[in-house]
C-alpha cells in the first residue's frame, strides 16, 4: 500500500511538473517557430536562441498589477482561470507514457490512472475545460469577453460531436475497449490506428484544434474582432493561466492523437529493436525507450498544431459552424459506416 | 445587351465540396510556410553584427584631435552658424600658459555641445569647420532612456587620444581641396543669391 501510494505521487508528480514545463517551453518554440517559419529568428536574446524566454515571460506576469474589474462576479472571475488549468491537465491523467516498469515482479505502468472508461473521462473532461472560458467570460461583465466565451461554448458543442463520432469509429477498430491504455497496447502489433482511420484521424485532430481553441479556430480570443475574447479583463499571473492552461491542452491533445492514432509508445520494429539488445519484458530502459518515442511524436504534433496557426488565417464564423455541421459531422458519419464495413471483414465485429 | 465596356463579369461560383473542407488549400498553405523555414534570414543581430556601412555615411559626431594629440576646435562657431537644426552650443575659453598640448590654438571650446535629438546629420558642421575639428562618422548614436541624455558634451564628443577615430572616408583629397578654396565658394555663392534678392 505505502509502495503504491509513493509510485503515484511521483508518477502524479512527475507528469504535472512535465506538463507544465513543456506547456512553458511550447510558448518558447510557438515564437521561435513562428519566427523561422516567417524567415526571422524569433527570441534570441534571453538566454541560448531564447531558451530563458519562459521564463522571463513567466516573471514578467508574476509581477504584473493584478485587476479585477469592480463590476465582475469577483468570485467566478478568480476561480475561471483556476478551472480551466485543473480540468486541463486532469485530462493529462490517461495518458499512458510508457510500457509497464516490473520492480520485483510488481508492475507499474507509467499512467496515473487507467480509467476503464477513459475514452468517455477525456471527452467529459475535455468538455468541462470550456467552463473555464464561459465563466471566465461571463463573469468579467465585459461585452467582448461574453461574446468570446459564447463563442467558444458553440464551437465547443459543434465540433465535440464530430470528434466523439470518430472516437466511436476509432473504438470500434480497437476492438471495442474504452481505455486508453489498452487502445494503445492495441497497436503494439500490426499497424497504428492511423492506418486503419485515416480520415477518423483527420477530423479528430481538425476537432482537437478546434476544442484547443487554437489558431485558425480561436475564435473565442479573436484579438482582431474582440479585443482579447474571454481573457480582455484578466491581468497578471491570471491572464498566464489562462494562456499557460491553453499551451497544456495542445500538449494532452497532442499526446491523446499520438497515443489514439499513432502508437503511443510504440513505433515500428520495437520488437525487433529490444530483442537485438536483448532487453527482457518489463525492464526500465524499453520504458525509457518507448516514453521517448512518445513524447517525440507528441512534440512533432506540438509543431503540426503551431505550423498550421502560423499558416492559415481565422475562420469567419459562419465558415466556422459549416465546416463543424456540413462538412466534419457528415464526414464522420460516413467514416463511422466505412469503418464498420471494414472491421465487419476484419473480424472485430461480429452479428 | 452590354451596355458599357466597363461591366464585370462577377463570378458566384459554388464552392466544390473539396474547397469547402478547405484541405487541399491548407495543405498546400502549408507546405508554401515550410519552405520558409529553410529559407535565408535578413536579420542582422544588431550588437554582435553590425550592418555595413556606406563610406560616406553620416552618423555621430567626433571632435578630432590633431597628430599631438591636442584639440583641433578653436571654438569659432561656424558649426554652429551653419547648423540648420541649431543642435550645437559651445562656450569658449582662452589656453592657459602649459595647455599647449592639451588644445591647438590660444582659444578652445570649453564646452561643446551636440543635441542628437536636434541633430539631421545633414553634415553642413564638417562642412563649414575651418579647423578640419569635426567629422561625422559611421558610427550609430545609440539608444538611451532619458532625453537629456541625448545632449552629448565633449566626454562624448571628442576622440581619445589612444583610440583615434578614422575619418579618411570623409577626409579625401577632393574634400581638402574644396575646403583651400578661400572664403568657402558655397558660402560666397549663398550670400550671392541672398544679395540678389533670391534664394
Amino acid at each position: 500500500m505505502v509502495e503504491f501510494i509513493i509510485y503515484k505521487s511521483i508518477i502524479c508528480v512527475v507528469i504535472f511538473a512535465v506538463s507544465l514545463g513543456i506547456a512553458a517551453y511550447s510558448t518558447w518554440w510557438e515564437r521561435k517557430f513562428a519566427g523561422l517559419l516567417q524567415d526571422r529568428w524569433g527570441p534570441s536574446r534571453a538566454g541560448w536562441w531564447g531558451l530563458l524566454q519562459p521564463l522571463a515571460d513567466g516573471g514578467k506576469m508574476l509581477f504584473k498589477e493584478e485587476i479585477i474589474p469592480n463590476v465582475s462576479n469577483k468570485f467566478l472571475f478568480v476561480l475561471a482561470p483556476g478551472l480551466f488549468i485543473v480540468t486541463a491537465i486532469m485530462a493529462g491523467v490517461l495518458i499512458p507514457w510508457g510500457p509497464a516498469v516490473s520492480i520485483n515482479g510488481t508492475s507499474y505502468p507509467l499512467q496515473i490512472s487507467d480509467i476503464n472508461v477513459g475514452v468517455i473521462f477525456l471527452l467529459g473532461v475535455t468538455s468541462i475545460g470550456v467552463y473555464g472560458i464561459m465563466i471566465g467570460g461571463w463573469s468579467s461583465n465585459n461585452k467582448y469577453s461574453l461574446l468570446g466565451a459564447i463563442r467558444a461554448s458553440a464551437q465547443m458543442i459543434s465540433y465535440e460531436l464530430a470528434m466523439g463520432i470518430a472516437l466511436i469509429a476509432l473504438i470500434i477498430t480497437s476492438g471495442g475497449t474504452l481505455s486508453f491504455s489498452e487502445i494503445v497496447a492495441k497497436q503494439d502489433a500490426g499497424f497504428a490506428n492511423v492506418v486503419w482511420q485515416p480520415l477518423g484521424f483527420i477530423i479528430f485532430f481538425v476537432c482537437a484544434m478546434a476544442e484547443t481553441n487554437r489558431a485558425p479556430f480561436d475564435l473565442a480570443e479573436c484579438e482582431t474582432e474582440l479585443v482579447g475574447g474571454y481573457h480582455t479583463e484578466y491581468s497578471a499571473f491570471k491572464l498566464g493561466l489562462f494562456l499557460f492552461a491553453e499551451y497544456i491542452n495542445m500538449f494532452v491533445s497532442s499526446a491523446v492523437m499520438a497515443g489514439f492514432y499513432f502508437g503511443g509508445y510504440n513505433f515500428p520494429f520495437a520488437h525487433e529493436i529490444y530483442n537485438a539488445m536483448g532487453l527482457q519484458e518489463g525492464s526500465w530502459v524499453i520504458s525509457l525507450i518507448g516514453f521517448g518515442a512518445y513524447f517525440v511524436k507528441t512534440l512533432i504534433f506540438i509543431s503540426v498544431f503551431m505550423w498550421i496557426r502560423w499558416t492559415i488565417p481565422r475562420f469567419r464564423y459562419d465558415q466556422l459552424m459549416n465546416l463543424g455541421w456540413k462538412s466534419l459531422l457528415p464526414l464522420s458519419l460516413l467514416n463511422l459506416a466505412i469503418t464498420v464495413v471494414v472491421e465487419y471483414f476484419r473480424g472485430n465485429i461480429q452479428f | 445587351m452590354q451596355l458599357t465596356n466597363r461591366s464585370k463579369v462577377v463570378s458566384n461560383k459554388v464552392q466544390s465540396f473539396s474547397e469547402r473542407i478547405y484541405f487541399p488549400a491548407i495543405i498546400s498553405g502549408m507546405a508554401v510556410t515550410f519552405s520558409h523555414l529553410f529559407k535565408k534570414r535578413p536579420t542582422i543581430m544588431y550588437p554582435e553584427q553590425k550592418r555595413e556601412m556606406a563610406p560616406i555615411y553620416r552618423g555621430q559626431h567626433v571632435l578630432k584631435r590633431d597628430e599631438n594629440g591636442a584639440e583641433r576646435c578653436t571654438s569659432c562657431g561656424m558649426c554652429a552658424v551653419a547648423c540648420p537644426a541649431e543642435a550645437i552650443t559651445m562656450t569658449s575659453g582662452e589656453r592657459k600658459k602649459g595647455e599647449e598640448g592639451l588644445y591647438r590654438e590660444e582659444k578652445y571650446a570649453k564646452t561643446y555641445e551636440i543635441n542628437m535629438l536636434r541633430c539631421i546629420f545633414c553634415g553642413l558642421c564638417e562642412e563649414a569647420c575651418p579647423k578640419e575639428a569635426i567629422f561625422l562618422t559611421d558610427r550609430i548614436v545609440d539608444a538611451d532612456y532619458e532625453r537629456d541624455d541625448f545632449v552629448y558634451g565633449k566626454d562624448k564628443l571628442v576622440e581619445k587620444v589612444d583610440k583615434r577615430i578614422d575619418v579618411t572616408k570623409r577626409q579625401t583629397p577632393e574634400v581638402l581641396a574644396f575646403k583651400k578654396i578661400p572664403g568657402l565658394k558655397h558660402n560666397e555663392l549663398y550670400t550671392d543669391k541672398l544679395n540678389k534678392g533670391k534664394h
